[in-house]
C-alpha cells in the first residue's frame, strides 16, 4: 500500500511532522488533528450531532441494553426480573452447545480464512504475471462482490442439493455419499466453500493493489541476480505485502465471524446437529427462536468484546502501515 | 515483465481461467435451472444446458415474489443507507479532523468504538430499540402527567417497525465511513485550510468550497460500496418482514426458495436469484474502477 495514510499524528509529510509533534506535547487530545484547524466550541458539536444521535439510539443504547440484560434473569412472560450477576455467562460457558458452537466457529473461520487467502494469493500472483486480459479476469473474479451472502448461499445450496443439485448428482455418480442434511462434515464444507467463494474477490482486489506497489527496481535487481518469478514472489513480493496480508486475515476473521450469518441461514440453518451453528447464528436462534433473552444478551456481550479486540488489532495495523516507497 | 517465461505465463492464464470458471459455475447453473420447467429441473440427470423458458420463469418470479414492489424498497433502502451514511460521516469526520474543541477525543472514541461491531452482534437489543424508539420519552410523559394538562391522552409509540427509517437508520450506525473520510482529510494539504483561513473563509465555507469538491471521488467510491451493502442486507430486513410490503428484494427471494414441504419450484427461485442480483452486478461491472478504489482506500 503506497499511500501513507496512517493513524499516527505524523501526517502528511516530514514538513508537517515537526510542528505537529510540539503541539501534541503541549496539549493532549490533538491526535489526528489537522495542523491548520479551527477553534470553535459549538460548531463541531453540531456537526457531530447526527452521527452521535444515530449511534446513541441504534448502537450505544442497544449495547447497554444487552449489557444490562446479560446480568439479569427474565421469566418468559417478562413479569419478573432478577439480578443474577455473572450467572448467564457462567451457564453459557458451561453449556455444551455453546462450547460446540465456539469450536465450530473456530474451525469454520480458520478454514474459510485459509482457503480465501491462499486462493486469492494464487489468483493475484497469476494476474500480476500476465500482460493480456487482466481487466477481463478481474471483472469476472470481482463478480461475487456484488452478490448478497444469502444469494451466494442459495446458489451453493442448490448446486449441492441432494435432490436437484448437479454437483450432488456427479458426487453420487462417483459413489460419494454426499448429504449435507445428514452429514455434519458435508454441511460444514458446503458453508465454508460458499463463504470463501463470496469473499475471495475482496482479498484479491487488495492483493493486486499491493502487488502493484512493490517497487519494480527490487524485482528487476533480483531477476538480474537470477531469481525466477516464483522465487521473486516468495522472497520479495510476499514480505513486502505482509502488512496487507495481515490486514486481510483480520478482515477475513471479521467476515467469517459476523457476515456469514446469511450463508448459514440459507444453506444449513445451523444444522445438522449444530455442525454449522456458528456463534452469530446462535445469538439469533437463542434470541428470536428460543426467546432466551439473558443467554442471547450474554452472547452479544461476549461477541462485542471479541469484535472490539479485532478493532484494536486493525487499528494497530493501520498505525504500523509501512510506507514502502523507495 | 523482466523476462520471458512462456511456461509460467500459460500456467497463470490457466489458473485465472480456472478461477473464473469457479466463480461462474454457480451463476451458470442458476441460469440453466432458471430457464427450465419444474419437471425438467427434477429430471434425472439434471439439465446441464440452458432451456427455453427463461423469460416465462422470470415473469412468474416477478409476479409471485411481488418483485416490482420489493425492488423499489431495496432501492430506497440502499440509496438511503448510502446517502445517509455519507452525509452523517462527512460532517463528523470534518468536525474531528478540523476542529479543536473540548470533548474532541471523547467524540473520537465514541465514534470509532463502533467501527467493527456489525448489527448481527447486537441484533436483539437493536430490534427492541427500533420497535419503540420513544419508550424512554413515554415514561417521562406518564410521570409528568402531561396528557391531563392538555386534555388529551398521549400514547407515545414511535414504532419504526416496517418503516424505511427503521430499515435504514440502524445500518447507518457504524463508523466505517467516518473512518474513511477522516483518513482522507488527514492527507489533504494543510496549506488549503491555512489559505482559506487567511482569506477569511468560515469553517463551513471551507468545507463546502474546498473539502467537499476534493472528496468527490471518495464519495462516489464509498457510495457504490454502501449501495451494495444496503441492497444485500439480509438479517435486519428479515426481522422486518412482518409486513410483506416493506420487505426488500433479497428477503422476497428468500421466500421463493423451496422448502421441504412446498412445491420444488427451483426454476422460479433461481431465476428470481438472478433478477435480484442483477442491479448490484450491473453496478459492479459498470463502476468497477471506482469500486476497487473505494475498497482499497477503505482498507488503509
Amino acid at each position: 500500500m503506497r499511500a501513507s495514510t496512517s493513524l499516527s499524528p505524523a501526517m502528511p509529510g516530514p514538513v508537517a511532522a515537526v510542528p505537529r509533534r510540539r503541539k501534541v506535547a503541549s496539549a493532549g487530545g490533538t491526535r489526528g488533528l489537522k495542523r491548520a484547524h479551527f477553534r470553535e466550541a459549538r460548531l463541531p458539536l453540531l456537526l457531530l450531532l447526527p452521527q452521535l444521535l444515530v449511534l446513541l439510539l441504534f448502537f450505544f443504547l442497544p449495547a447497554l441494553r444487552a449489557l444490562s440484560q446479560s446480568f439479569v434473569l427474565t421469566d418468559p412472560f417478562g413479569n419478573s426480573v432478577q439480578f443474577v450477576w455473572f450467572d448467564n455467562f457462567r451457564s453459557l460457558l458451561a453449556s455444551p452447545e455453546y462450547r460446540a458452537s465456539i469450536g465450530v466457529t473456530f474451525w469454520f473461520t480458520l478454514a474459510q480464512n485459509a482457503l480465501t487467502i491462499v486462493v486469492s494469493l494464487v489468483l493475484a500472483f497469476a494476474t500480476d504475471r500476465i500482460l493480456r486480459g487482466r481487466g477481463f479476469y478481474r471483472s469476472i473474479i470481482l463478480l461475487p462482490y456484488a452478490i448478497a451472502p444469502v444469494i451466494a448461499g442459495i446458489l451453493w445450496a442448490f448446486l449441492f442439493n441432494t435432490a436437484v443439485g448437479p454437483i450432488s448428482f456427479v458426487l453420487h455418480g462417483l459413489g460419494i455419499d454426499w448429504d449435507p442434511n445428514r452429514h455434519g462434515i458435508d454441511a460444514f464444507l458446503l458453508v465454508t466453500f460458499a463463504a470463501s467463494w463470496k469473499h475471495i474477490c475482496y482479498d484479491y482486489i487488495f492483493l493486486i493493489a499491493a502487488l502493484l506497489s512493490v517497487p519494480p527496481s527490487l524485482l528487476e535487481a533480483a531477476a538480474v541476480d537470477g531469481a525466477g518469478p516464483l522465487l521473486r514472489f516468495v522472497r520479495i513480493s510476499l514480505p513486502m505485502i505482509g502488512p496487507t496480508i495481515f490486514f486481510l486475515v483480520v478482515m477475513n476473521f471479521v467476515y467469517g465471524f459476523f457476515e456469514t450469518f446469511a450463508i448459514v441461514d440459507a444453506v444449513t440453518h445451523g444444522g445438522p446437529g449444530g455442525a454449522t451453528m456458528i456463534l452469530v447464528y446462535k445469538v439469533y436462534i437463542d434470541g428470536f427462536v428460543h426467546i432466551d433473552l439473558g443467554s442471547s444478551a450474554a452472547q452479544s456481550v461476549l461477541m462485542m468484546i471479541f469484535a472490539l479486540a479485532l478493532t484494536v488489532l486493525q487499528f494497530r495495523y493501520v498505525e504500523r502501515n509501512v510506507n514502502y516507497d523507495v | 515483465m523482466v523476462e520471458r517465461t512462456r511456461g509460467i505465463d500459460i500456467a497463470c492464464h490457466g489458473i485465472l481461467f480456472l478461477g473464473g470458471l469457479l466463480v461462474c459455475l454457480p451463476i451458470y447453473f442458476a441460469f440453466v435451472v432458471g430457464s427450465h420447467t419444474v419437471s425438467e429441473v427434477l429430471a434425472v440427470p439434471p439439465p446441464w444446458l440452458p432451456g427455453r423458458t427463461f423469460f416465462a420463469n422470470a415473469a412468474t418470479a416477478w409476479e409471485k415474489g411481488d418483485l416490482g414492489r420489493l425492488f423499489v424498497n431495496s432501492f430506497i433502502v440502499a440509496v438511503g443507507i448510502a446517502a445517509g451514511k455519507i452525509a452523517v460521516s462527512l460532517l463528523s469526520a470534518f468536525a474531528i479532523a478540523y476542529f479543536r474543541f473540548r470533548w474532541r477525543m471523547l467524540a473520537f472514541w465514541l465514534i470509532f468504538v463502533s467501527l467493527m461491531l456489525p448489527i448481527e452482534v447486537r441484533i436483539l437489543p437493536t430490534y427492541e430499540a427500533v420497535a419503540n424508539v420513544a419508550l424512554p420519552l413515554q415514561w417521562l410523559v406518564d410521570a409528568l402527567d402531561v396528557g391531563r394538562w392538555l386534555g388529551i391522552e398521549i400514547a407515545l409509540d414511535w414504532n419504526m417497525m416496517n418503516s424505511y427509517g427503521g430499515l435504514i437508520l440502524p445500518l447507518i450506525a457504524s463508523a466505517t465511513a467516518t473512518f474513511l473520510f477522516r483518513q482522507f482529510f488527514l492527507t489533504v494539504p494543510e496549506e488549503l485550510a491555512e489559505a482559506a483561513r487567511i482569506d477569511g473563509a468560515s469553517p463551513l465555507r471551507f468545507f463546502w468550497s474546498v473539502l467537499l469538491p476534493l472528496s468527490v471521488s471518495n464519495i462516489v467510491a464509498l457510495g457504490i460500496i454502501l449501495f451494495l451493502y444496503g441492497w444485500n442486507q439480509y438479517l435486519w430486513p428479515l426481522l422486518f418482514t412482518t409486513d410483506k410490503n416493506m420487505a426488500t428484494a433479497v428477503i422476497g427471494l428468500k421466500d421463493l426458495i423451496p422448502q421441504s414441504d412446498t412445491e420444488p419450484a427451483w426454476n422460479v427461485a433461481m431465476n428470481a436469484a438472478l433478477l435480484v442480483m442483477l442491479p448490484p452486478v450491473i453496478v459492479v461491472v459498470a463502476l468497477q474502477r471506482w469500486l476497487v478504489k473505494g475498497l482499497v482506500d477503505a482498507g488503509k
